[in-house]
């Protein structure tokens, strides 16, 4: 049992020994805006991370979501500016598109057996493809509704504010923690990435579960984009550009295993988090350059896996065969 | 009787196996010899020449060359100097692909590699060679460091190669100190802007490359063992082949042709730009040893189909180019030319569009 949940303490861990360092070296880094901050500053990530768990939890991988999130930013941004939608009209289109995308990704997946990583990865090229042909440029938005948005949120102590984005990231979060860890739909995809054939013996509707899998991926990663769209105020086919190695790194570092079957959405959060304080901490030290944090991040996330396998090491022999 | 039975056994228990099981029996056999060699490589080069012929058609003088200061120019030969570098790393990603792995880091070995060349060289106290030299030890450092994580860590190839893609760029921009950093270097430029008997010094490197790594592959064992590996990892141990390194060697030769395609970009542009050297040049990679018929299972590979692979989107980006379409067509078509291809490769499509064909068929009969 303290096996399973090893790895997120270390993160939990790690993120409060980043938390405390930061706090102990500079003035104002422990105080409430900076968790605010951090959370706001994430959100489309966390969000993004958040399908990518479900994905990576089945077994599968999902390459698109930086498309995604760049396809419904601009289309988000040329229905509310050049047709004149309302912005919630425009949302409630471009989500259920989304999940139509991802559902076909799946049905790829599912019914001619290709792999997700290659059927994502044209998905990616034909969400920034697609984007990039409905407009070549940053589309601005400007609509009362971005402003009111913009202007909702707590007032917290300590400088803290939680926007709009941050209030529907956290809802998401634990929207997603219902599904995954109470839900049947969420043991459904436990059983998927522990082993398709006995899940597909056992009676898991195999079809459908991952169907609406990389279905609530590519809606989680338009919501993303519509946050993201809240964050900068426009829409741009190139934003967002390798999200999908950030959001797959956040659930690595989260202790989810790759190969499926076991993880935690909180563990995700988790990881998110201490990527973005990795990144606030360099902002706060000034001297250090911003490539560190790749570099950190590049070890953090040898750290985890190295970890991992040592920890699944007695069980994983008889996995066995292809690595 | 051990390794048949292993084989069978597996295939018993999973159905999926059989088209490795037929890989393997083919690979036995007659080694990178199939018995549908021909039909392999028909499919390919059927793209190839009806993108070719697309252009032809649009342009007239596409198969135009001329002759001008000792070397030929002409839209083929652009397309063979712009394959260049995907073409090294495609060859390297054949073999990663065909242990059922994948390199997702050779974009970023590029990146540190030319930062290494670029900052020796602007030291000045190097020679050409030592520049080379240590380029590719950097590169075949970065190969044995994802080798060592697939093989002997046993760590899942998309991560272990994740980890690389992600600090490596991380390392490029380090050496790079956040700069492009551009050289004098008129030897060394020769390499990616040059020409020998008339075509451009990368086509060269990349047929230098596809023939030592051919004749290294295909007269040794080494190209049959690969392939065993990524039939049945396990069952290939029993059979006394070292798979971890077998492993090892893919992704050690996957960081050599990365170090190369790195020096080759980094001397086009004569300078190192940590940001961009390389950028996603690994999916265009990935996507060419697909496109010349790889399974992503691994278990089967052949060199010259990649290189096809890559000639294939390098000319379809041409062709958009000459058709005249805005360049923003270009991911979109690209997109859906991968689905197709992807389509093809699935025995179920196969046999629908068989059955619908055949119906057709019937009904025209009947009619």
């Amino acid at each position: 049992m303290s096996r399973t949940y090893l790895p997120l303490w270390i993160t939990f861990a790690l993120v409060l020994a980043m938390f405390g360092a930061g706090a102990s070296q500079f003035d104002g880094f422990a105080s409430l805006r900076v968790v605010t901050n951090l959370i706001s500053d994430n959100a489309f990530l966390l969000v993004t991370a958040l399908g990518m768990t479900l994905v990576i939890l089945s077994g599968g991988i999902d390459l698109s979501v930086g498309s995604v999130i760049a396809l419904s930013g601009v289309a988000a941004a040329l229905l509310i500016g050049p047709y004149q939608w309302h912005p919630l009209l425009a949302f409630a289109v471009i989500l259920p598109c989304a999940a139509v995308f991802g559902a076909g990704m799946g049905a790829l997946i599912q019914y001619y057996q290709l792999q997700p990583f290659i059927v994502t990865l044209a998905g990616m090229f034909l969400a920034r493809g697609v984007a990039t042909l409905v407009s070549e440029e940053s589309v601005a938005i400007e609509h009362p509704f971005y402003d009111a948005v913009a202007e909702f949120g707590l007032e917290l102590p300590d400088g803290g504010w939680l926007g709009a984005t941050s209030l529907l990231t956290i809802a998401l979060v634990l929207l997603m923690l219902v599904l995954t860890h109470y839900s049947r739909f969420g043991s459904y995809v436990y059983a998927l990435g522990g082993n398709s054939q006995s899940a597909q013996l056992m009676g898991v509707p195999v079809a459908r579960t991952t169907i609406l899998l990389y279905a609530s991926s590519s809606m989680l990663a338009a919501t993303a984009g519509i946050i993201f769209s809240f964050y900068t105020y426009s829409g741009y086919a190139l934003a967002a550009v390798g999200v999908e190695l950030d959001a797959i790194a956040a659930v690595v570092i989260g202790g989810t295993l790759l190969t499926g079957g076991s993880g935690f959405i909180i563990g995700t959060v988790l990881g998110v988090l201490l990527m973005g304080l990795i990144q606030t901490y360099i902002n706060f030290d000034g001297s250090l350059s911003s490539w560190w944090s790749k570099i950190v991040i590049g070890v953090l996330l040898f750290f985890f896996i190295a970890l991992q396998k040592l920890l699944s090491h007695s069980w994983q022999s008889k996995a066995g065969g292809k690595a | 009787m051990t390794s048949e039975a292993t084989v069978l056994n597996s295939t018993h228990s999973d159905p999926l196996k059989a088209d490795q099981l037929k890989a393997a029996r083919q690979a036995r056999y007659s080694p990178g010899q199939s018995a549908h060699k021909f039909s392999l490589y028909l499919y390919p080069l059927v793209a190839l020449a009806l993108l070719l012929l697309v252009n032809v058609l649009l342009d007239p003088q596409f198969f135009s060359l001329q002759w001008q200061d000792g070397r030929l120019y002409g839209p083929l030969i652009d397309i063979l100097n712009r394959s260049a570098p995907v073409a090294l790393l495609a060859i390297g990603m054949s073999l990663v692909i065909a242990t059922g792995g994948i390199d997702l880091s050779v974009g970023a070995v590029m990146a540190i590699c030319g930062a290494v060349c670029a900052n020796l060289l602007l030291l000045g106290d190097w020679s050409f060679p030592a520049v080379i030299g240590l380029a590719v030890l950097t590169g075949l450092a970065c190969g044995l460091v994802n080798g060592f994580m697939v093989s002997y860590l046993g760590i899942q190839p998309i991560v272990a190669t994740l980890v690389l893609m992600v600090a490596g760029r991380g390392v490029a921009q380090l050496l790079n100190q956040g700069q492009i950093v551009t050289f004098q270097n008129p030897d060394f430029a020769a390499l990616g802007s040059g020409s020998f008997l008339g075509l451009p010094v990368p086509v060269w490197l990349v047929l230098l490359a596809l023939l030592i790594m051919q004749l290294l592959l295909r007269r040794t064992a080494l190209g049959l063992f690969i392939e065993a590996v990524g039939c049945n990892a396990k069952a290939s141990r029993y059979l006394g082949i070292d798979d971890r390194g077998i492993k090892l060697t893919v992704y050690l030769l996957a960081g050599g042709c990365a170090a190369l395609a790195g020096i080759i970009a980094t001397a086009d542009i004569q300078g190192s730009d940590a940001n961009n050297a390389g950028l996603w040049l690994e999916l265009d990679a990935i996507l060419a040893v697909v496109i010349g018929g790889a399974a992503l299972t691994g278990g089967r590979f052949s060199l010259p189909r990649a290189v096809i692979g890559v000639l294939i989107i390098q000319t379809l980006s041409t062709t958009i180019v000459v058709s005249g379409l805005p360049s923003k067509f270009n991911l979109l078509i690209k997109a859906l030319v991968i689905l197709l291809v992807l389509m093809l490769q699935s025995e179920l499509f196969r046999n629908q569009l068989k059955s619908l064909l055949s119906f057709g068929k019937a009904r025209g009969g009947k009619v």
